[in-house]
């Protein structure tokens, strides 16, 4: 028989996680609220919450002085492309350490997470200094390498841990039907894993999307995404609150609202076999 | 045609050896049974067959053709799952054309392959449904169908019906028996169910520890088993196992003798004991008796014994039906 939750206890413990919510979103709903202020009400104190002078002013100006679309457009080439490129390593190589483990399998798993534990300022010069002897600054392919080897780790760290779900005897039950490895990953493995492949993709999309310290060194103009282009409102005439705060809403928007619709799906993607 | 020839074919992962060489010959028809306890790598060799895992060493030939480096899906056998492994996200039409579509034959004539298929096993109904939506047994005919819908030239089980419950087993093991002789095809069928070896099988292979310890018939086997494993493990109840001073006397280190071929007389006999407990099973009676020096024994009386605990009974041993081992487990002609 379930146990009745009293009521006062119900109230206190939902009011508790609905200030955490809050707290973690405030930054980010204040970042909307400024972009709709003007420069001067942006930085008054005491600050003002919801009653100003409401414009869209900012958005006009930012989108005067710089080309969101061509922003925009580059951050999604470069989280979709990393993402794709990615997921056609990962994939051939999760099935390969889930299905047919080596002795050395979890060593390898191990380093390859061991490499998210260097500070990425470290490999910044040699990086730096590689890409511009390749000419690949400022480069789409550039970039896109570059987010997709930063993510792949986790990308297979995920996927791994979805194969290592699904049963290895269908997999050799497609052999036995004789499916070359090319169609077993294909016809059987992926449309298995779809679920979790859709959680990893999400992630990794929103990770290479809000990628700042590569995309920011390795960017100038032709493949700068929207971190080049928050960015931008920041330094040389000194701070424009309330028309960076307009950059960062137009430039968090597209991701805020793709999480919105996927966060069952994440949620489901993060916790994949942590409750059986 | 489906003839198997595997030589001195061994298997060990790592410092481990599962299978320290095997060899053996199934005729194309032939309905073979591995049995054996578990772990005794019965499992490991149906898979060495199916090309599921490297051999460490040896050759296993198909029709005389060495196929020890050639990969599963290229070795033309199909394949019956213990867990069914079934592809949860297709359709039982689906999983069963798999392996056509795979090979790249035209539409038409796989919808009719498993229209035939599905008409065999009584799966027309369920074609269009997923395998979550299947009993037990219909699962395990949807894994058969897929098996048979491309006339491999040999089937391998392992273990197929371990896990359906008992009355199901038993239709379903009737069921393979007949699609044995339909199809006429080689069937190499693993199980730890010596009732199964020895109702299904032309010839039962009883392995232990890796090792081949006997090929033959299923009544070769109950009538000649070569080792004390073999008379143990076949048969049921088991073997009465009497070693000490009653087998000395027969020069064996240990004799065997099974419970049918007791005989329950009124005085005299081989051996003396009193009754411990009747297990009454309608048209038999097993009695378990201590009979001193003897050890315990289970003997099988016909129809409903009367004799209660406590009663004591003379027992009269079959001579020609007595098995005699040495130290080894090796038995003395």
């Amino acid at each position: 028989m379930a146990r009745a939750v009293p009521l006062r206890r119900k109230l206190i413990f939902t009011g508790l996680a609905w200030g955490c919510g809050f707290v973690i979103f405030f930054p980010i709903l204040w970042t909307i609220l400024t972009s709709f202020k003007t420069e001067g009400e942006a930085v008054a104190i005491p600050p003002t919450f919801l009653f100003f002078d409401w414009t869209l002013e900012n958005y006009g100006v930012v989108q005067e002085r710089s080309d969101y679309l061509k922003f925009a457009s580059n951050s999604v080439i470069l989280a979709l492309g990393s993402t794709l490129i990615g997921l056609l390593i990962a994939v051939p190589a999760a099935w390969a350490m889930a299905f047919a483990p080596g002795r050395r399998t979890k060593d390898l798993l191990m380093w390859m997470l061991s490499t998210k534990m260097m500070p990425p300022v470290g490999a910044l010069i040699p990086l730096y200094l590689i890409f511009r002897d390749l000419k690949l600054l400022d480069s789409h392919i550039g970039i896109i390498m570059v987010l997709m080897l930063l993510n792949l780790p986790i990308i297979i760290w995920m996927l791994y841990t979805y194969f290592r779900e699904i049963p290895g005897e269908i997999l050799e039950a497609s052999r036995m039907d004789g499916a070359s490895i090319g169609k077993e990953l294909i016809y059987v493995l992926a449309p298995m894993a779809v679920p979790g492949i859709a959680s990893t993709v999400l992630l990794n999309i929103i990770l290479a999307w809000n990628e700042a310290f590569w995309t920011l060194t390795l960017t100038t103009r032709n493949a700068a995404p929207l971190t080049q282009f928050i960015a931008s409102y920041s330094s040389p005439e000194g701070l424009f609150w309330a028309k960076l705060s307009a950059a960062s809403t137009m430039a968090i928007a597209p991701i805020l609202v793709l999480g919105w619709f996927a966060q069952k799906q994440l949620v489901r993607g993060l916790t994949f076999g942590a409750v059986k | 045609m489906g003839a198997i020839t595997l030589r001195n074919v061994s298997k060990a992962f790592g410092d481990a050896v599962i299978i320290p060489g095997a060899d053996l010959e199934i005729a194309h028809g032939e309905f073979v049974v591995f049995v054996g306890p578990s772990g005794c790598g019965k499992s490991t060799l149906l898979r060495l067959i199916a090309g599921l895992e490297d051999l460490t060493s040896g050759q296993i030939l198909i029709d005389g053709e060495d196929v020890s480096g050639v990969p599963p899906a290229r070795r033309g056998l199909a394949m019956v799952f213990q867990s069914y492994a079934l592809y949860p996200h297709m359709s039982v039409r689906n999983n069963i054309a798999f392996g056509l579509r795979m090979a790249g034959m035209p539409k038409e004539e796989i919808d009719a392959k498993v229209a035939r298929a599905a008409l065999t096993l009584n799966l027309t109904d369920c074609l269009e449904r997923k395998p979550r939506q299947l009993s037990g047994g219909q699962r395990q005919r949807v894994a058969i169908g897929r098996a048979i819908v491309r006339q491999p030239k040999c089937f391998l089980f392992d273990e197929p019906l371990s896990n359906l419950d008992a009355a199901l087993r038993v239709n379903m093991r009737i069921e393979i028996m007949q699609l044995h002789r339909q199809l006429d095809a080689t069937m190499i069928y693993v199980t730890h169910d010596q009732v199964e070896a020895m109702t299904m099988a032309d010839r039962i292979v009883v392995l232990n520890k890796g090792v081949i310890e006997q090929v033959g018939s299923p009544l070769e086997l109950y009538n000649t088993p070569n080792s004390l494993f073999v008379a143990g493990f076949i048969g049921s109840p088991k073997m009465n196992f009497i070693s000490g001073p009653f087998a000395a006397r027969h020069n064996a280190a240990t004799t065997g003798i099974r419970p049918e071929h007791i005989a329950l007389t009124g005085a005299g006999g081989d051996v003396q004991g009193a009754i411990m407990l009747t297990e009454h099973l309608g048209a038999d009676s097993f009695l378990h008796i201590d009979a001193g020096e003897a050890g315990r024994l289970t003997v099988r009386a016909p129809g409903e014994y009367g004799g209660k605990p406590g009663d004591a009974v003379a027992l009269r041993f079959d001579a020609a039906r007595l098995h005699r081992f040495d130290s080894q487990g090796k038995v003395i002609v």
